[in-house]
């Protein structure tokens, strides 16, 4: 085989070949493309959520593409605990600064970032959060803190329309 | 096996055999020689193919009630429970039918890690075996989402996010299995469809399994090749078919005592809540035949790794042929292994226990040390043990010791009869 020398056959083989697995890859891209998230699921892009009535120290969950939202209004303990927070003690370290532009509203997807569970409000060693799945603990800013998550629980993208009302997405 | 040529008696079966040869197949299986001394552990092939007819039938009949939609799937389950003829009958045998399938085939892979049965000339049967239990683990994890309870919400929520675990295109993974940014009604479509397809996969396997059996032929409790086959053996029909019956009728005594008696016992009351996206249930755990892998993924601290670990406790038996280096294949003549084996099978209930326990103090403790042992076992202790153990001269034949011929084969009848 290996002292033979490629005739004009070998070469046709090779081409045919190559053509073949071009066409078989641009059949099999829609079949896989299709299980992506279609145009009905992606149209759902935001939510509208009136917060008025949340009192300091309360949380509401809403659900935004199929997911909870946390917003809690936070207590200034809760802010000042998790302002002090020193960079090198967490496990994924981002400020609270970042992820509460406005600290006292602390909004952020409720989804342990280990296997998608919905974490505990106000439980937990961090008095944030506490995922019943595996034991994730969680602080006042969501970051995680303790167990197997590997990061904090994730900020949406979102803005106040107006004094009461937060859109989401 | 039998190499004899075939002639159907009839002229017309052997019109139709000389075109399509299936009386001579039909003559194989019923003649196939079968080992004379094998005991009842071996009856667990037959018992899990009718477990597997059992499970397409009884599947079939409920997909023709079923509605495969998030917010029909949960009501359509409760109407086959109350309202179809039979509904109650037929769901309670599916569902329990899955963990029966487990439980037989949890004997039969330990069966063959005692008599050695994958090892050479066995391997491709072993390894083919593996993907079907592969396959079932994938059937019955997305079988248990179509109720769409708060355990089959959870429950898939959970496995799919392993994914997530994947570095770089993990989150992309896990987006395209849902269909959407969460579990949600594309994800239970799909694993509608891809439920009803695996178990005719499963089907296509079995048939190579056994077809691969057939090749070198039975492996048998003295692990011995068959030396003198018309001594050695006897046909498949009726010797063995009797012997499969008769442990099937007991089998389904078992089976019909949870269809009847204790239904739901194998199940979590949490299933019959409707899924709920904001609020996970305290404890989500997996059905029974998944908890030591589900304790192996969480006695890792760490998610990849985690994940890592649970997938390589399973794949590791692929390749156990070649880790395991003795080739003794029996552990009657294998003093030390035997007690090796002893210690693995309470070494994998110990982590089943664990799995259905909180991940935390001493539990915890407990799963990484059985988690750690599990892998000691395949990865240091059988290729060390094939190279130092010093086994029990085998007997010439598998003949003999029915005869009584050897002071070896006392022995090993001695302790054969304690481990029946």
């Amino acid at each position: 085989m290996s002292d033979k020398k490629p005739e004009r056959r070998d070469f046709l083989f090779t081409a045919s070949y190559a053509v073949g697995a071009v066409g078989v890859a641009a059949v099999v891209w829609p079949l896989v493309d299709q299980m992506n998230p279609d145009a009905s699921v992606k149209a759902l892009a935001s939510t509208e959520v009136d917060v008025s009535s949340l009192k300091p120290g309360n949380t509401i969950t809403v659900l935004w593409r199929g997911k909870p939202v946390f917003i809690r209004r936070r207590t200034q303990e809760e802010i000042a605990e998790a302002r002090s927070v020193k960079m090198e003690d967490l496990i994924h370290p981002e400020k609270d600064e970042d992820r509460a532009k406005n600290p006292e509203w602390l909004v952020m997807l409720g989804v342990c970032t280990h296997l998608g569970c919905v974490p505990l409000n106000d439980k937990g060693d961090y008095d944030g959060w506490f995922c019943p799945c595996h034991g994730s603990h969680y602080d006042t800013s969501g970051r995680i803190r303790k167990g197997p998550a590997p990061w904090n629980m994730e900020v949406p993208k979102y803005e106040f329309v107006n004094a009461k009302t937060i859109k989401i997405g | 096996m039998s190499e004899h040529e075939y002639t159907p008696t009839s002229k017309a079966g052997k019109w139709f055999n000389d075109r399509l040869p299936l009386l001579t197949l039909a003559n194989h299986l019923t003649d196939y020689p079968t080992p004379k001394n094998l005991n009842y552990w071996w009856t667990f092939g037959g018992i899990l193919t009718f477990c597997l007819i059992t499970q397409i039938v009884t599947g079939l009949t409920l997909a023709m009630h079923y509605i495969a939609h998030a917010d029909m799937a949960f009501e359509s389950v409760e109407h086959i429970m109350r309202d179809v003829n039979y509904g109650w009958l037929i769901r309670y045998i599916h569902a329990n039918g899955a963990s029966m399938f487990f439980l037989a085939v949890y004997i039969h892979i330990f069966r063959s890690l005692f008599y050695g049965s994958y090892k050479s000339p066995r391997e491709i049967i072993w390894i083919i075996g593996i993907i079907i239990y592969l396959l079932m683990m994938a059937a019955a994890f997305m079988g248990y989402v179509l109720p769409w309870g708060q355990m089959s919400f959870w429950g898939a929520t959970v496995i799919t996010n392993l994914f997530s675990a994947i570095p770089l295109v993990g989150e992309g993974i896990v987006t395209w299995l849902w269909g959407g940014y969460s579990v949600d009604n594309p994800t239970l479509t799909r694993f509608f469809t891809l439920h009803y397809l695996i178990p005719f996969l499963i089907l296509g396997l079995v048939v190579l399994h056994i077809w691969a059996l057939h090749v070198p032929g039975n492996n048998n409790p003295v692990g011995i090749d068959i030396k003198k086959p018309s001594k050695d053996t006897v046909p498949f029909h009726p010797y063995i078919v009797i012997k499969d019956g008769f442990a099937l009728l007991m089998f389904m005594i078992v089976f019909a005592f949870f269809v009847f008696y204790a239904p739901n016992i194998l199940g979590h009351a949490d299933n019959y809540i409707e899924a709920n996206p904001l609020v996970t249930p305290a404890h989500i755990v997996p059905e029974w035949y998944l908890l030591p892998f589900y304790a192996i993924l969480r006695s890792v601290p760490d998610k990849l790794l985690g994940v890592v670990a649970m997938l390589s406790a399973i794949l590791i038996l692929a390749v156990l042929p070649w880790l395991d280096t003795s080739k003794i294949r029996s552990a009657v003549f294998r003093p030390l292994y035997k007690q090796f084996y002893w210690i693995l099978v309470a070494d994998v209930l110990i982590l089943g226990y664990m799995g259905a326990m909180p991940a935390e103090g001493l539990y915890l403790l407990i799963a990484r040390v059985a988690t750690a042992y599990y892998f000691l076992h395949f990865l240091v202790i059988l290729p060390v043990l094939g190279l130092k153990e010093r086994t029990i001269p085998l007997p010439l034949s598998i003949t003999e010791p029915v005869l009584g011929g050897s002071p070896n084969m006392a022995m090993a009848k001695k302790k054969e009869s304690k481990i029946e």
